[in-house]
């Protein structure tokens, strides 16, 4: 009997320290905030969620930074049935329609996140985000295209090594003269340095989808984004354009290190494009190599293009479920939107404060790697994606088709024209 | 006061059943209830973001078979691919491996160290091999390249050609599995009594006759075993072509992608979990099929 009651004894004892850890607990709240694994943009948001934690110690914010970006979708998607898992989370531009017609996010706030404040202090893309009438997300930074070249590279093949190309010709002629061979000059083998390496699974994609076609003179898509229109003359001579580096100068492919990326970072390849995040890569891989910046090389039609994008953060069904959880996502959420958290993001990741108080900023216009991303965003385009990851593809296969399938590259550019336009078809009908 | 009146026996027997239900238990919670889950899936148009999950009966299935019916579809030419995977793989593996048992079987001689060195590849993380094919594969530097280009034969693009990546991928799948085919084989050898092989010699029969009406017949179950296995597994192919193609796309230009990854794909890139349910369900009936079939077909009685 005494037993007995000396196992209830501790038992209650026990039920009540737990009762009242809960409740000091209580005035703590606890939210979620989920990104992929990429190691500066962790540091930078270790850095903010400390100094925001500091600021408002009944909010702790739980950073979930360990999922590899192959798997972020498959996990954000095996997260949601269970119930748990991001209140706020951040996505690629190109994924947030997805993620709103799931109804996984919750439109942003009026306050403080109302259009006039946005569009009085965002980047011109951010503003244009709006979809079935409302934001979704709100991005800390934001990214351009611009060009980097090998300076001992260009000064290895006799070129002047502080002169990058103005001009897609200029373009031309340099990723020409600097791809050096060890054999055959006709065979994409034997190359042992690349001058320019058309990798479609980087950022040339976009480069041909957003700049390229524009200065052949064409666009992408129709005015309302609803028709593909690439596949036009100007799509053509465009793609052509890129498809000669590989068929017709073989100054370098896909195939040979595994893309352009890696070759620009190990100085194994001269001209390379891509955006303002590199810089950040190739501080903490190769530190040693010796690149410069510059805009995006102008077209035939003299004009200015490049290729505005953006991680963005958005709130969670979830962190709307709850109101003290909600309130506690939306001030961090403000929080690490602010210019001042653009400019710290700058100094660690290397993209571009999405506010142009600060992007706009002399300082950063001046900088010899940052000022050309910095001037890209007066002039940058952003496609209106709807399932990103499957118009990516559409483009990637077109290249393969005419490099590995032979076919010719107007044909493949109207074959992926037809796949892209059947995307938007289904996409559009379900929302009219 | 004792809650049981069991005898020692008994409680014995009880507690069996209480630690054989955990296992029991998370098999059904793990493995049979997904699959069963998948049927219910494959009639929504499931989006696992999303909070709600329509009820939409065969649409799915008329989308995967609308999909079939085009001239090129990521749908179509997974299921195309998987059918060439089983219909080289499995009898390019088996005859192999067949070949290296009956060898094995022959000798004594460090007969362990052959066995160990045919069997460790099957053992070792399937990652891990296809990343190290992946490497040489390689144009220029990859070892299979620099081989070719020591004997002064053309240089090869295997993984990056839409005509040699399947092969490609098919090799690493069929050297890594054969180790276990092969110790299939060699038990199934060892258990063919040495009379009948003395019987055959006294007759003066040949080599070929006596693999002809001896081994083969009785090596009927072990054959039966593996046909059905290595059918199902070269039909679930996933994982190497995950590794071993650019972004695990299964390309170039799908070239080698399987039902499985297009499940994995549509389910998680694109959130039709609806519509991939829809292609595992349609997988299961080819793999009932085909065991069924193999069964029936391969498993008569021999004397």
């Amino acid at each position: 009997m005494t037993r007995k009651l000396l196992i209830l004894a501790i038992l209650a004892l026990i039920t009540a320290s737990l009762g009242g850890f809960a409740l000091a607990q209580d005035d703590v709240v606890e939210i979620e905030y989920w990104q992929y694994n990429f190691g500066a943009r962790v540091e930078a948001m270790n850095e903010l969620i400390a100094q925001f934690e500091e600021a408002n110690p009944n909010i702790k914010v739980v950073h979930n930074s360990d999922i590899p970006y192959a798997n972020f979708r498959d996990e954000l998607a095996a997260s949601a049935p269970a119930g748990v898992g991001p209140d706020v989370v951040t996505l690629y531009f190109g994924w947030i329609i997805a993620f709103v017609d799931a109804g996984y996010l919750v439109p942003l706030p009026e306050e403080p996140f109302s259009e006039d404040f946005i569009r009085a202090t965002f980047s011109p893309m951010v503003a244009n985000s709006k979809y079935l009438g409302d934001y979704w997300a709100i991005p800390t930074a934001v990214r351009s295209l611009a060009l980097f070249w090998n300076k001992d590279i260009l000064a290895d093949a006799g070129l002047d090594p502080d002169s990058p190309p103005a001009t897609l010709d200029e373009f031309q002629e340099i990723a020409i003269a600097t791809t050096a061979y060890d054999g055959d000059p006709s065979d994409i083998l034997s190359i042992t340095r690349q001058g320019f390496s058309p990798t479609m699974e980087g950022q040339i994609h976009h480069w041909f989808r957003d700049v390229l076609i524009r200065q052949f003179g064409g666009s992408s898509y129709s005015e309302d984004g609803r028709t593909v229109t690439y596949n036009s003359e100007a799509g053509c001579e465009a793609f052509s354009w890129v498809l000669d580096f590989e068929r017709e100068y073989v100054t370098g492919s896909f195939d040979i290190m595994d893309g352009s990326t890696n070759a620009f970072i190990n100085g194994e390849v001269a001209l390379h494009i891509d955006g303002s995040f590199r810089v950040g890569t190739i501080r903490a891989n190769n530190p040693e190599l010796n690149y410069g910046v510059a805009e995006l090389p102008v077209g035939p039609n003299g004009e200015h293009h490049t290729f505005g994008s953006y991680w963005t953060h958005g709130l969670t069904r979830r962190a709307a479920a709850d109101p003290a959880r909600r309130e506690a996502a939306i001030k961090f959420l403000e929080f690490i939107t602010t210019p001042e958290a653009g400019a710290l993001w700058v100094s660690i990741v290397g993209e571009l404060p999405a506010q142009l108080a600060s992007a706009s900023d002399e300082e950063l216009l001046a900088d010899p790697i940052l000022g050309p991303f910095s001037a890209g965003l007066e002039y940058a385009n952003a496609t209106f994606f709807v399932d990103e990851s499957a118009q990516r593809q559409v483009l990637l296969d077109a290249y393969d088709l005419v490099v590995l399938g032979g076919m010719d590259p107007c044909d493949a550019l109207d074959e992926a024209a037809a796949i892209e336009q059947e995307l938007l078809d289904e996409f559009w009908a379900s929302r009219e | 006061m004792r809650p049981w009146h069991l005898t020692l026996a008994r409680r014995k027997i009880v507690w069996a059943y209480i630690f054989l239900a955990i296992p029991i238990v998370f098999f059904a919670y793990i493995r049979i209830y997904p699959a069963l889950f998948a049927f219910q899936m494959s009639l929504y148009d499931y989006n696992p973001l999303s909070a709600e999950q329509p009820y939409v009966g065969f649409e799915n299935y008329e989308k995967l078979w609308s999909e079939l019916g085009k001239r090129k579809s990521p749908t179509k030419a997974a299921f195309q691919n998987t059918i060439n995977y089983v219909l080289l793989g499995v009898p390019v593996q088996l005859c192999l491996a067949l070949a290296v048992a009956l060898m094995l079987n022959e000798i004594r001689f460090l007969s362990t160290i052959y066995r160990i060195l045919f069997f460790l590849p099957f053992v070792t993380s399937t990652i891990a091999i296809a990343w190290v094919f992946r490497m040489l594969y390689q144009p220029r530097f990859g070892l299979f390249n620099v081989v070719l280009q020591l004997l002064s034969l053309p240089q090869q693009p295997f993984l990056n050609s839409p005509q040699q990546a399947l092969p490609s991928v098919l090799a690493l799948v069929i050297w890594q599995g054969m180790g276990f085919a092969v110790i299939i084989f060699l038990a199934g050898l060892k258990q063919i009594p040495r009379t009948y092989y003395e019987a055959a010699e006294v007759d003066g029969a040949s080599r070929w006759h006596t693999f002809r009406y001896i081994t083969l017949p009785l090596l009927n179950p072990s054959i039966v075993y593996l046909l059905v296995l290595q059918t199902i597994s070269f039909l679930r192919m996933f994982a190497p072509v995950v590794a071993m193609t650019e972004q695990g796309r299964g390309g170039p230009l799908d070239a080698t992608t399987t039902v499985v990854l297009r499940v994995y794909r549509e389910a998680f890139q694109s959130f039709n979990m609806g519509y991939a349910s829809s292609l595992t369900v349609a997988l299961f009936a080819m793999i009932l099929g085909v065991t069924i079939i193999q069964l029936s077909v391969t498993s008569r009685r021999i004397n």
